[in-house]
């Protein structure tokens, strides 16, 4: 099997035992490959493209860093730094310290987010699954997501149930999780 | 109701980083029992990734990727770490542990060291201010070439004048004196202190320069002597251990 071929995570294990061992180019060829996951999630939350490119910058040093904060045998890299990317950057729209730890973060997902066209089928996917949740659902869930508001702050906004708030955060991740497992 | 189906909601809140207080704590300690519920965690991040990817389509600006490649190559060799895994091995630990406890101390101490020294900084900055002006200030009561004026009642004719400021508790005495009269040869004009009680102490010796202007800085006195009065006499240019008559010029204390 050529290079080529290599399932993306498995090229992205031969990538990060590089960076290990102090390829920049591996690194220039990891941050060719995740950088616009990265960027756009943080572009999203924090509106500000300097702010966000400071939580480009910082997740890819992090990770030239301390490698084995990424622990391969457990789930995607680009799973793993799109959730790290959107934690860094609620933070720093908080204006708040890093609250976890981001190598305890493990990330399991289906899709395979290392090339473009698979990128693009789950993003076509996420789009429609987000299209057909109820609107207070998604609305919720963007909210949680997005601006890193708690339930309690998103009750007092929407002026519902606080109860009612947790179901629908909680519903429109699993309805994402669904939209791939059929 | 299972016990994880119970927390089912929190732990999509707590994926999210929005759970808080007493349900985070319960959370995570039920995290660490339960075998479904951390599972079900990494599944909830994956369903966090997939939301992530809705955004997808702005790509970073050009410069960005040289600025990491820049900070990348700044950066020291990279440096392999223990797996997350083996934290419970406990040599290892407490060695992390002293360490840490070691590294929190020595920053402290810098941290004061940094503070005492950067307080001495300061403290030397502000009295090498003072002695500057304090410099200054006698550089100007004892120029040779400073203009010294007596200011007098208009139409008097120019009298001899002198000026003593005189600090008791620091012994300190600074003595200014116009329009003196030349002087004879081996002679000089002696300052006296008068005090309250007992001999007059001498208070310097001077000589008027050619526009008959002279200064006393701080001549030697004994401390905390009460001063009544100061007076001026002419004696041998050694100097006399008491006044020689007559005085020629006196001034009392207000």
């Amino acid at each position: 099997m050529s290079s080529a071929e290599l399932k993306g995570s498995s090229a992205d294990a031969s990538l990060l035992s590089a960076i290990r061992s102090g390829d920049e180019n591996a690194m220039a060829l990891l941050y060719d490959r995740y950088s616009s996951i990265v960027y756009s999630v943080a572009l999203r939350v924090l509106g500000d493209t300097s702010a966000a490119e400071d939580v480009l910058q910082e997740v890819f040093i992090q990770l030239w860093r301390n490698p084995g904060l990424f622990d391969s045998s457990r789930g995607s890299l680009g799973a793993w730094l799109a959730v790290i990317a959107r934690n860094r950057a609620i933070d720093a729209l908080r204006k708040r310290h890093p609250e976890t730890d981001i190598g305890d973060v493990i990330v399991s997902v289906e899709p395979d987010m290392a090339g473009h066209a698979e990128r693009a089928r789950v993003m076509e996917k996420v789009l429609g699954a987000l299209g057909a949740m109820p609107r207070a659902q998604r609305s919720a869930l963007e909210m949680a997501y997005f601006e890193g508001l708690t339930h309690t702050e998103i009750a007092a906004k929407t002026g519902e149930p606080l109860g009612t708030i947790k179901t629908r955060i909680r519903a429109g991740l699993l309805a994402l999780r669904k939209a791939f497992s059929t | 109701m299972s016990v994880h189906e119970q927390f089912a909601e929190d732990l999509a809140l707590y994926a999210l980083g929005a759970l808080q207080g007493e349900e985070q704590v319960a959370l995570e300690k039920h995290l660490k029992d339960c075998a479904v519920c951390p599972r079900e965690l990494e599944q909830l991040r994956g369903d966090m990734a997939l939301l992530a990817l809705s955004t997808a389509g702005p790509t970073p600006p050009r410069p960005a990727r040289q600025r990491l490649m820049e900070a990348v190559a700044r950066e020291p060799r990279v440096r392999a770490v223990p797996t997350r895994r083996a934290w419970w091995v406990p040599v290892p630990w407490f060695a992390a542990a002293a360490l840490a406890l070691v590294a929190v101390v020595l920053s402290r101490q810098n941290a004061n060291q940094e503070q005492r020294i950067s307080l001495l900084q300061q403290q030397s900055a502000e009295q090498q201010a003072q002695l500057r002006r304090a410099r200054d200030v006698l550089a100007t009561l004892t120029a040779t070439d400073a203009m010294r004026v007596t200011l007098v009642a208009a139409k008097t004719p120019p009298q001899p004048q002198g000026k003593a400021i005189y600090v008791r508790n620091r012994a300190s005495l600074i003595f200014l004196a116009s329009n003196m009269p030349m002087l004879p040869a081996q002679k000089a004009y002696e300052l006296w202190l008068i005090p309250t009680s007992g001999a007059p102490i001498p208070a310097g010796l001077f000589k008027p320069d050619a526009h008959g202007s002279a200064t006393v800085i701080d001549p030697p006195l004994p401390a905390g002597v009460e001063a009544k009065a100061f007076a001026i006499t002419v004696e041998p240019e050694a100097g006399s251990a008491a006044p020689t008559l007559p005085i020629i010029m006196v001034g009392a204390g207000e």
